[in-house]
């Protein structure tokens, strides 16, 4: 049999429910030095029993590590001494996944045996949380659970406006984005400002940017104009979206305002009685083939047909005015990112691990780089079936197969993204140790 | 009292900045430039225990108002009213140019009962916040009322570690910083001193998207300083508490133990007063208690006095707790003897009462034993000793009864409807008892939500309650004595 055949049929095989894969995948594919870099700031001791080797820094060993085992049992508030104490955990309990948490005053581990409410989160990194079903009523392709190449664009869109902001404004720079194996995208931000951050200051960062609000039953979702006006970081991140997303992935693709529903959505969103009521008389008498038999979509049309409208209404009227601000908020509304704020307000909300496999797709969640979403297509992602093939593929030319491990499989350029955004938390940590000595040698 | 300083010192000491403290003798008068404290170092002075208990209460007074103005949703404004009529009664504070008053000694009463209290409710999470939220509160209040030059120079003598913004940087920026100010702030934009600071300092601005962000620092425009003020007290004040937190388990002071626990057990109950005089001193017969705990009575007298008549017996603490309140209401002890007498003959002959309870009448009146005159249980006792057990009846009934008990002795007892249900209950579920004992005395005397006893005043004592009751009752009877008259 042909290794490709072999990988072929391990791939087929691999259920990531079953604890053979899982248990597989956890000690010959996870990169655990990689995630205790990253969470502990620190490098990985060579070996703990060295003489002179630092212990673990609390951002370690006060880390909150949960568990989600095959039955669907939770286990929260483990922590660990070094990172093959994590990794023997998880072989023994092969749990489904597993999360983080924040780093607390004391081990969570020993939550059981301190007095009540003793154990308090105090660090954690600043993490953003965007799923795919916040856009269930805007999307066109999918629903629910799926995700395509075409409903990945409003990620792509949400992920190139908050990486933005959150540099631009906030100045952070260890940001990593993490594929969440099916619909959704993560955000840890690593920056020791960030990490220190209380939850009113994170509720603070929410408010600021949040832009979309309210439930199925509110049309306008967008209301965050002071005078008239949009805030300056608003109207930054509004330039991104026009120029690069709300007409590709809007109009275009998606098609928002070709349905009838759609293009009533767009005309409740106008304040306009005089020209909702010209651009209805249109709509509703046009013949649908007549539109999409050209080269244009429906909505483009559409779009064009109310910029036209609004064109008409004299410059510098008021009316004017509210159109344009009308307009702009509906680029807002389709295209500003989703953010789940609950996710992000609150230190000691636990994220899936990066590396981790999402049980129902079997993908493992990839480090994503932010440059590049635009390209990035979710089908892609190694799954860890094909993963384990491509080790078996492996093994039967290799003389120890036992020496093979992510490096051999096409999880390697994922992991290097991650030793890569480690070096840079390393270096950070370096400089800000550097700047504190100053500090101390000064007095 | 120089021992007291010397060991609670280090303890209270909570800045980093505090050296060993300063022997000083009692008379020792600090000099306090500033009205307004931003309590960065602790007392380095002594202070007797009885202005460390006393002191520590009166601004517990002040504290507890704010806190259950919290609870009961009041806006900023009436808050500020009542924190005002609290400050003058119990901790008065005058701004430099009052000329007849000591206002060094106001200012140290400050301090230290700043500090006080920040040893008594260090000792948890929930009462740290709940402490930091009060204190901001006042320290809000005072901002505000502030003299304004003062407030000025108060600032000046802190460093805060704001970044001065250029007139190079401010006209670079221009367009950004005027889109965050609305058209009425625009005009005064040539004026405007801009400050940077990390954008931690402001979440409040952040969140509401009210200054310009740029890589971490917020352009706070000199107007919104305030903000940066609250927010640099608060913060500081968390890190102190928790400090002082870590540091309580080393003190050694057997004598501030219970102090600091009767204290942070009056936050928790939301008073902190003992109701000792007698009311009006005008007398009250045994045969007028039944009229009076209808019409009068809080919930936890009622239930007592209900319980006594139905099974013509009460259990000891039972008997205490409503005991002392009928004595604070006005009940002589020969009425008290022929009420309890009277009371508990349905199961007990008079020479068993004799026997049994004699004495112990006797002795809340404080004519046999130790001859104490004894005080009337406050809510805050009530609410924090004696638990009651199985068949027993004392206690708060917010607190200790279940929600359908509690529920079924509010319709009966109070005639409290379903509708309102709801809103007493709700305190109760938050555990804010005297607000829910509140609620009821507004409900069932028609008064307007948010006025409590009077004044927006809280319970804190069932005989205030009862007190006010009547009181209200008396002016309501004389206001239509007025009206009859009027009709002639
Ligand atoms: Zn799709």
């Amino acid at each position: 049999m042909a290794a490709n055949d072999v990988a072929m049929a391990t791939e087929q095989q691999a259920d990531p429910k079953s604890p053979e894969v899982m248990s597989a995948f956890y000690s010959r594919l996870y990169p655990f030095k990689s995630l205790y870099t990253w969470l502990s700031h620190t490098p990985v001791p060579i070996s703990t029993k060295d003489a002179g080797v630092p212990k673990s820094s609390t951002n370690w060993t006060h880390r909150e590590f949960a568990f989600t085992l095959q039955n669907d049992a939770y286990l929260r508030y483990n922590s660990f001494q070094e990172v093959d104490d994590l990794k023997k955990q998880i072989m023994r309990l092969i749990p489904s996944r597993f999360e983080i948490g924040a780093v607390y005053n004391a081990r969570p581990k020993d939550k059981k045996t301190l007095p009540a409410s003793a154990l308090q989160p105090l660090r954690r990194e600043l993490v953003f949380d965007i799923d795919m079903t916040d856009y269930d009523a805007i999307r066109t392709c999918c629903t629910g659970g799926a995700i395509c190449r075409r409903c990945w664009a409003f990620i792509s869109a949400a992920v190139s406006v908050l990486d933005t902001t959150l540099r631009r404004d906030f100045g952070y720079q260890l940001l990593l984005w993490v594929y969440s194996g099916r619909r959704g995208i993560h955000c840890w931000v690593s920056d020791e400002s960030a990490m220190v951050l209380t939850d009113d200051q994170r509720r603070a960062i929410m408010g600021w940017l949040e832009v979309v609000k309210g439930g199925k039953d509110m049309v306008k979702k967008v209301n965050v104009r002071v005078a008239g006006g949009l805030p300056p970081s608003l109207q930054s991140s509004l330039d991104i979206l026009n120029e690069n997303h709300f007409m590709p992935i809007v109009l275009e693709d998606q098609d928002c305002f070709g349905s009838r529903q759609g293009w009533e959505t767009l005309l409740e969103l106008l304040p306009d009685r005089e020209v909702v009521s010209n651009l209805r008389k249109k709509w509703e008498d046009e013949d649908e083939d007549d539109y999409s038999s050209k080269e244009q979509s429906i909505s483009e049309r559409r779009w064009n047909d109310l910029r036209r409208e609004v064109k008409a209404v004299a410059k510098g009227s008021t009316r004017r005015a509210a159109l344009m601000a009308a307009m702009e908020d509906i680029v807002l509304q389709y295209t500003y990112p989703r953010i789940d704020a609950e996710v992000t307000k609150h230190r000691n909300h636990l994220l899936k691990a990066p590396f981790c496999i999402h049980p129902s797709t079997g993908r493992v969640c990839v480090p994503v780089d932010p440059k590049m979403v635009k390209d990035f297509v979710p089908e892609d992602v190694p799954t860890v079936g094909q993963l384990l093939g491509e080790l078996d593929a492996l093994g039967t030319k290799t003389e120890d197969p036992s020496t093979l491990n992510w490096e051999h499989t096409s999880l390697k350029p994922y992991v290097d993204m991650m030793d890569e955004h480690n070096r840079r938390i390393l270096q950070a940590e370096r400089e800000r140790k550097q700047a504190e000595n100053r500090k101390d040698m000064s007095w | 009292m120089a021992a007291l300083t010397a060991r609670r010192g280090p303890v209270a000491s909570t800045s980093t900045k505090s050296s060993a403290p300063l022997h000083v003798e009692n008379h020792f008068q600090p000099h306090y430039p500033y009205r307004l404290n931003f309590y960065d170092t602790p007392p380095q002075f002594d202070v007797t225990l009885e202005q460390f208990e006393s002191w520590g209460l009166d601004r517990l007074r002040i504290l507890a108002e704010i806190e259950s103005s919290f609870v009961r949703n009041r806006a900023f404004e009436e808050l500020k009213g009542i924190v005002n009529t609290q400050q003058k009664k119990y901790l008065t504070l005058n701004s430099n140019t009052a000329i007849n008053a000591d206002k060094d000694a106001e200012r140290k009463k400050d301090h230290v009962s700043h500090f006080v209290l920040r040893l008594a409710f260090c000792r948890s999470e929930d009462l740290r916040r709940r402490f930091i939220k009060a204190e901001m509160a006042l320290f809000k209040v005072r901002w505000e009322t502030d003299d304004p030059k003062e407030r000025e120079e108060f600032l000046k003598a802190r460093a805060f570690g704001w970044g001065d913004v250029s007139d190079a940087e401010k006209a670079e920026l221009e367009p950004h910083l005027k889109a965050c100010l609305n058209p009425k702030q625009l005009q005064y934009f040539p004026q405007e001193k801009y400050y940077k600071v990390p954008w931690s300092r402001v979440p409040d601005l952040v969140h509401g998207r009210r200054v310009y962000l740029r890589a971490g620092a917020a352009y706070v425009p000199s107007r919104e300083q305030s903000s940066i003020v609250f927010q640099q007290f608060q913060a500081d004040l968390e890190e102190a508490m928790e400090m002082t937190a870590r540091a309580l388990p080393r003190m050694d002071e057997d004598r501030l133990t219970p102090i600091l626990d009767h204290l942070s057990k009056g936050f928790l109950a939301g008073v902190a007063s003992e109701y000792s005089a007698p009311e009006s001193g005008e007398s009250v017969t045994a045969d007028m208690i039944d009229g009076l705990a209808k019409k009068h009575f809080p919930l936890c007298m009622r239930a007592l006095h209900e319980h006594l008549r139905k099974e013509s017996h009460l259990r000891h603490q039972g008997r205490l707790q409503y005991g002392l309140f009928l004595k604070i209401v006005g009940l002589s002890i020969e009425e008290a003897l022929a009420f309890w007498r009277k009371a508990f003959s349905g199961k007990m002959s008079d020479e068993k009462f004799t026997k049994e309870h004699l004495y112990n009448i006797k002795h809340n009146y404080g004519l046999v034993g130790k001859m104490a005159n004894y005080p009337a249980r406050s809510c805050q006792t009530i609410l924090t000793t004696y638990p009651p057990g199985a068949n027993e009846f004392h206690g708060c009934p917010y607190r200790h009864y279940s929600e359908d008990n509690l529920k079924t002795a509010l319709q009966s007892m109070m005639g409290i409807s379903s509708h309102d249900m709801q809103d007493v209950l709700s305190s109760v579920r938050t555990q804010h008892y005297h607000v829910a004992c509140t609620r009821v005395y507004e409900l069932t005397h028609g008064i307007r939500k948010g006025e409590g006893l009077g004044g927006g005043e809280t319970v804190n004592h069932p005989n205030e309650y009862c007190q006010r009751s009547r009181e209200l009752e008396k002016s309501k009877n004389a206001a239509a004595a007025d009206d009859a008259m009027k009709i002639d």
